[in-house]
């Protein structure tokens, strides 16, 4: 089946090329064939033109199929290292993988390694099923070469959805978690996710037994992972496994994007006492955990997720659009149906902006507030040292753009001050009944229920705030927050010790949790930086207010000054594509810093930035020095760091603190009490 | 994947023939296009002979490769677009299914164990050959790399042949998880049906579990090598001395300790139920021993460990006591699907470059590894008789079949008359002689045979050496000294005769006269038949001792039997002290399988040749079990029935000294029924060694009690072979 698919993309190219080769005999033979085709016309007349087409047809699939077969065969015949030759012819002598370079220097497998993949680029499959399914056992839904997705498309999306009340497995599907380094190596063939960490390790001697991947259930909100799969049980299980097979070698974690929040909530739940926690006791984390090593996470989370659950547009939460283009194409309801299936993910609210106004800024202000984006970029590759020459008075020239205002509805909205701006409160519109809408019930969102009077209230409160804005999911989705706020919190802790954080939902929530006792544990944040990243959005009514969302990025709204960070609706900030640097480095620059309140024990921070420099050519695939959101994972920088910690290195030994964006200046101006 | 590849092929080939067979061809087709093609070279001969010529060739060529092509894409396309079912085949409902509406849901969690060469390996670290492969399957899975690049293979598919662990700078691990065993070869299942039906009440990730472990080593090693020496003179742990790092294996049984662990805990404290198949079976039973036994040899869970995570434990084609085909496995590769390499991979053995030494090379792989030698006949002539009387003697072939096709268990009383009157009438088989040379021989009462050489019956290397031929001796202790210095590396080998191929198998060693000498001695027992093995694989042998053992103990409370190398054997070690688990011994029967072989000296003198096989010329009359020099007894077409049900009918039956807890054992046999149409594929009712795992009845025993039920509650024994009878004749002290 996979050579079919294979093979018909690969037909017209194969065509093309074969043109290209035989383009004289082409000609020949074109006449050649007219000239046959009138002799057959003069012997036989009446079964002739028939069968000239039919025979003219299998001599153009013949030749494909032989010139297919030719290249199949010389690709085959080719020895494994002439990609890399080529490679190497062009770009000069690459880098050895940091794997061998590091076996040279002598370092071996020391501590177990435990991986924690995040949101969408683990594989599920399925377990049982509805009818539509059949077949599938076992299959995988989600990850590989999701072939599923365009035979079947409902079917997939009824599948991957959860029950909408209790955000576990609707009666009768059951889909789970691939199990095993397979679950997230590759995210689809070819398109590596952990594979390259993994190649590189096992050439240090780490092998099965010491590398453990901790897949879990992506969609589920966290506890419900242990109440459904009792994944974070058999985490707990395999590290302390790992822990006393290797001679009481500390666990080193790696977790990445969204397995960040759900590793911070892991170390709370091992610690908590049983009903609700694991019952580690309270130097489970001392005792197991030599580093967290989180790559690329979302600690306050992303402003992507907003437009993600508001309007599914977000470019890559929703996954599911940008690889299925055809499910996008051959209906007008698709993006209701991924809304629809991605508004029942718990997790996708985790993601949430963490923090409210304090972090992300109000109406005036934000942390990031004068930053240009081509100023930075050349910063980055020139002197790598912040230059410290203010720029206020290049910001008094340029626009200033007022990234605290997460969502605003018009683009003049977004750059008025404060004080021009008319807002309604939306909190107390009445939903109307729209009557319209009830030719497109199959599908269902939310903006169903609102009517025309809900979505013109949301529009004329303008702006929204980090914290005005989960009042606007509240109020526009009202089901996905009740089931959301059960699990998560956004909030700022005041006071740590209030009982009330002893409750599972706080746990994922940097602001509103203590880090475990564990002083000796160190914790590195790593990520890219220099890639524009979303951070506000422009919105717009959707013209066709029939069965589509009512809501949609204005990608009208740019700027036309080239220093501008707002391009097509969305005002972008210096990050990893995905997470914004103040997410991802400031609890490590500051929060986490020393002794806090967050951190009473004073575990180490560290802050690994890694500039993004994009490949040479098309020959690197996706860079060796990439610093995208997933691509990172590639890296030659970050990855040697983390063989030098999994072999027994400190923070200290790595060079403590390699920062290239302004993260502590803007953590500075965050007024958080530590 | 492989039907694409071998339609490609075909047309690859097609072109060529093409040429010749032009005019036929076209008359194959329809007629019309004949006569087009004709008027159509014609013309074109006509015009321009030469040039015409050649290019109308080549334009029919790609026609017919054409109307291949879009006949084959029409055809997967019709394929894809059928529906699941047939209307007109109606498949019988899936036990999974018709267990699911009587009410049953997963109870106990499952943890399955599986056997020898089912279980999928990966390349973790190899050599320059192997280069792309890493985290590939070489084992499992499609076997293309096998095709590709054979030697490569071989040489990372075999262990070091000292140590019986990684050669340096190769490391290959089993696959974990159930992906590991659920199916051999794209559409070859194994545990796929189990575990679909199992899926069907409930199960899941988190309460199934797929012990796979690395089935080429010793189960000791699996662990780790840190038994510690066995014996001071132990060949393996002084060379390790030398390399510490290889000592860590993958810890695997910790691992299924701390998966069971898991699971009892994360499933509401219910116990597991064990589902261990073929080689599994005896891995499972070491583990018992190992984690009930103290640290730094076992896992220290403690003595109630196994009563208090354990509920069952479902032996499926158990080898409890090995299997004789491992013997002619060792012996001369020879046996039938034990070596699948060999039954797999046909083109391995018949290209061009490896023709002459291809079963030579599989022969050096499979002695290196330890567990084959774990399937050898346990428990000698008591158990699998002696020279003059074996346990099954008078089992006929042909009557037993009838038997089984005719009679239900109900009147057995009769029909076990008969047999008795059969075999008064014919000569008996000697299955007792597992091994002998010449079909006469075998026939020839015990007297009349020349006594077995007895000095082989020491282990002493030196005995060994002076039995080899003189002038071989010189060279025979020079690269005893050499490999104590090198370590055993193997461009040694290249000195040790004039023909130092790269193929090494210890025959090399020896000279024709011993060879004559061994067929000399004529039959070989179980117990003698290890003897032999030790004189002809001297090396493999004596690792081999160190991790296993063959005997039947006398005294179980002797402090010897604590040592790891008696765990697998169940005549030398006590089950653990749980008397609420039960055990299963669940197999096919009604399949004739390999007991004893006739061998005769290999004709071929080639210095690089195993100078033994199998004589299948010998056939007996029509009623005898001899079969192409095999004698053949009921079983499941791998393990003879005494040896998968003996313990479970006599050995563990009730309170014995092998079973001081009296643990309930049941025996459970399933008739096998070929598949009655193609559409079947493997048939549901199968008896065979591995496709019993697509027997509906047993499967439906094993989602029974996975759902809670007891042995009794299944229908306690089930039995339509003579287990009862011939296990009644073996005289083993309880």
């Amino acid at each position: 089946m996979a050579s079919i698919r294979r093979r018909k993309p690969i037909e017209p190219s194969s065509t093309s090329v074969q043109k290209e080769d035989e383009d004289e005999d082409e000609e020949e033979e074109v006449e050649e064939d007219h000239s046959k085709n009138k002799h057959r016309k003069k012997s036989d007349k009446k079964s002739k033109p028939k069968w000239s087409c039919v025979d003219n047809c299998c001599w153009i699939v013949g030749y494909i199929c032989v010139t297919w077969w030719t290249l199949l065969f010389l690709y085959n015949v080719m020895p494994a290292s002439l990609p890399l030759y080529v490679t190497e012819a062009i770009t000069g002598p690459l880098p050895d993988p940091p794997g061998v370079k590091l076996r040279k220097e002598g370092l071996k497998a020391k501590h177990p390694v435990v991986f924690v993949p995040g949101i969408v680029t683990a594989g599920l499959e399925l377990w049982e099923g509805h009818q539509c399914a059949d077949g599938l056992f076992r299959k995988r839904l989600w990850g590989g070469t999701f072939g599923e997705v365009y035979k079947r498309p409902l079917c997939w999306v009824e599948h991957m959805s959860l029950d909408n009340e209790t955000g576990l497995d609707p009666p009768g599907i059951r889909v789970r978690p691939v199990c095993g380094l397979v679950a997230a190596d590759y995210f689809a063939p070819g398109y590596f996710v952990w594979a390259v960490l993994i190649a590189n390790l096992a050439h240090i001697g780490y092998e099965e037994k010491t590398m453990y991947m901790a897949s879990y259930d992506w969609r589920l909100s966290f506890q419900n992972t242990e109440v459904r799969d009792q994944t974070l049980s058999r985490i707990k299980s395999n590290i302390e496994l790992m822990v006393e097979a290797n001679g009481g070698n500390k666990a080193v974690i790696i977790p990445h994007s969204m397995g960040v929040l759900y590793f911070l909530h892991f170390m709370k739940w091992v610690e908590a006492p049983t009903p609700m926690g694991g019952g580690g006791g309270p130097d489970w984390c001392a005792k197991h955990i030599k580093a967290v090593m989180n790559i690329g996470g979302p600690f306050l989370g992303v402003p992507k997720a907003v437009a993600g659950l508001f309007s599914a547009e977000a470019k890559d939460i929703a996954v599911a659009r940008a690889i299925a283009p055809g499910v996008l194409n051959n209906g007008f309801q698709t993006l209701q149906h991924i809304m629809r299936m991605s508004r029942t993910w718990d997790s996708t609210m985790s993601m949430i902006p963490k923090g409210g106004d304090t972090i992300w800024g109000d109406l005036d202000w934000s942390p990031e507030e004068g930053y240009t984006p081509m100023k930075s970029k050349q910063r980055n590759t020139d002197t790598q040292k912040a230059s410290q020459d203010d720029p206020e008075t290049e910001i008094s020239q340029t626009k200033r753009a007022n990234y605290g205002r997460i969502i605003s509805f018009g683009k003049d909205v977004a750059e008025a001050l404060s004080s021009d701006i008319e807002r309604i409160d939306f909190r107390d519109a009445v939903k109307g009944q729209s009557v319209a809408n009830n030719t497109c019930r199959d599908v269902w969102t939310e903006y169903h229920d609102m009517g025309f009077g809900g979505i013109k209230a949301v529009a004329e409160y303008k702006v929204y705030t980090a914290e005005s804005m989960i009042d606007l999911l509240r109020f526009v989705a009202p089901k996905m927050m009740e089931r959301g706020s059960a699990h998560f919190s956004y909030g700022i802790a005041d006071y740590l010790d209030d009982p009330k954080y002893q409750h599972y939902k706080y746990w994922s929530n940097p602001l509103e949790t203590k880090l475990p006792n564990a002083p000796e544990m160190e914790i590195f944040s790593l990520y890219g930086v220099g890639v524009p990243t979303e951070r506000a959005y422009i919105y717009k009514l959707s013209p066709s207010a029939e069965c589509t969302i009512p809501f949609q990025i204005d990608t009208s709204a740019d700027e036309h000054d080239e220093d501008s960070c707002l391009k097509g609706g969305v005002y972008s900030v210096d990050g990893d594509e995905t997470v914004p640097v103040l997410s991802s480095g400031f609890m490590c620059a500051k929060g986490w810093r020393g002794k806090t309140r967050f951190n009473p024990s004073g575990s180490r921070t560290y802050i690994r930035e890694y500039a993004h420099s994009p490949p040479a050519n098309f020959l690197e695939g996706r860079g060796t020095q990439s610093g995208a959101h997933v691509d990172i994972m590639g890296n030659f920088a970050l990855i040697e760091d983390v063989m030098r910690v999994a072999a027994g290195a400190t923070g200290e030994e790595l060079g403590g603190d390699q920062v290239y964006s302004d993260i502590f200046k803007w953590s500075e101006k965050i007024n958080l009490q530590l | 994947m492989a039907s694409i590849l071998r339609f490609r092929k075909q047309c690859y080939v097609e072109p060529v023939k093409f040429q010749f067979f032009q005019p036929q061809t076209f008359d194959k087709k329809e007629e019309t296009v004949a006569t087009e093609a004709k008027t159509a070279l014609e013309n074109n001969e006509k015009r321009n002979k030469r040039q015409q010529k050649e290019r109308s060739c080549v334009n029919s060529c790609c026609c017919v490769i054409g109307y291949m092509c879009t006949t084959w894409w029409l055809l997967l396309v019709l394929f894809n677009c059928l529906p699941a079912a047939f209307p007109g085949f109606q498949v019988p409902e899936s036990p999974g299914t018709r267990l699911k509406r009587e009410g049953l849901t997963a109870l106990h969690p499952v943890v399955l164990v599986p056997g020898i060469v089912t279980g999928g390996l990966e390349l973790w670290e190899g050599k320059p050959c192997a280069e792309g492969l890493f985290r590939k399957r070489l084992w499992g899975g499609s076997f293309t790399e096998i095709l590709k690049r054979p030697l490569c293979l071989l040489e990372h598919l075999a262990l070091h042949n000292e140590t019986g662990l990684d050669p340096p700078g190769i490391r290959l691990r089993a696959v974990p998880g159930l992906v590991a065993a659920d199916y051999f070869a794209p559409g070859y299942f194994v545990w796929a049906v189990l575990i679909e039906n199992l899926a069907k009440i409930g199960y899941e990730g988190k309460n199934m579990h797929m012990a796979a472990y690395d089935w080429r080593l010793s189960f000791q090693n699996t662990e780790n090598h840190s038994g510690g020496p066995q014996s001071p003179n132990d060949v393996s742990v002084s060379l390790l001395a030398h390399v510490p790092e290889i000592l860590i294996r993958d810890q695997t049984l910790s691992r299924l300790k701390s998966q069971i662990e898991l699971m009892y805990v994360t499933n509401g404290y219910k116990k597991v139920v064990v589902v261990p198949h073929s080689m599994g079976v005896i891995y499972f039973l070491h583990f018992l021993k190992w984690v009930e036994t103290p640290p730094p040899m076992g896992g220290g869970g403690g003595p109630g460990w196994c009563a208090k995570h354990i509920k069952a434990i479902m032996n499926i084609g158990p080898v409890f006591l090995g299997v004789p085909k491992a013997v002619s496995n060792l012996f001369s590769a020879e046996a039938k699907d034990m070596a699948s390499i060999r039954a797999m991979d046909p083109g391995l053995l018949d290209s061009e470059i490896l023709r002459l030494q291809a079963l030579e090379h599989v022969m050096r792989v499979t002695r290196t590894w330890d567990s084959i030698a774990s399937l050898l006949p346990k428990g000698g002539e008591t158990v699998w008789g002696n020279l003059d009387w074996s346990p099954e003697e008078g089992y006929a072939c042909d009557l037993s079949k009838k038997r089984y096709l005719q009679a239900s268990a109900g009147d057995k009383d009769t029909n076990g008359s008969d047999v008795k009157m059969g075999f008064h009438v014919k000569d008996s088989n000697k299955y007792g002689r597992i091994i002998s040379f010449g079909k006469e021989t075998l026939q020839l009462p015990s007297s009349q045979l020349p006594s077995v050489d007895t000095k082989w019956k020491s282990s002493d290397p030196l005995n060994l050496i002076l039995e080899k031929c003189s002038f071989h001796l010189h060279k025979w202790v020079l690269i005893k000294i050499l490999q104590q210095e090198f370590l055993g590396t193997r461009t040694i080998k290249n000195t040790n005769s004039s023909c130092g191929g790269e193929v090494w198998t210890e025959y090399d060693e020896m000279c024709r006269e011993t060879i004559r000498k061994i067929a000399e001695n004529k039959p070989y027992t179980a117990r003698t038949a290890l003897d032999l093995l030790r004189f002809v694989a001297p090396k493999m042998m004596q690792r081999v001792d160190s991790h296993l053992s063959y005997g039947i103990a006398d005294n179980l409370d002797d402090p010897k039997y604590t040592r790891y190398k008696y765990w697998s054997n169940p005549l030398e070690t006590k089950l653990p002290d749980a008397p609420d688990i039960e055990i299963y011994c669940s197999y096919g029967v009604g399949i004739p399988t390999e007991r004893s072989y006739v061998y005769k000296l290999s004709p071929n003198d080639r210095c690089k040749s195993i100078p033994f096989r199998i004589d299948s010329s010998v056939d007996g009359d029509k009623d005898s079990c001899l079969r192409g020099g095999v004698y053949l007894a009921d079983g499941d077409e791998t393990v003879p029935v005494i040896s998968a049900g003996f313990m479970c009918a006599k050995g563990w039956r009730g309170r014995t000294r092998f079973n001081p807890s009296g643990i309930a054992t049941h025996i459970r046999e399933y008739r096998h029924k070929p598949p009655a149409s193609l559409l079947e594929g493997r048939g549901l009712e199968s008896g065979a060694h591995v496709d019993i795992m697509g027997n509906f009845a047993l499967i439906e025993d094993v989602l029974r009690v996975a759902a809670g039920a007891t042995g009794t509650e299944i229908g306690g024994d089930r039995v339509y072979s003579d287990i009862f009878r011939m296990s009644d004749r073996i005289n083993l002290r309880l």
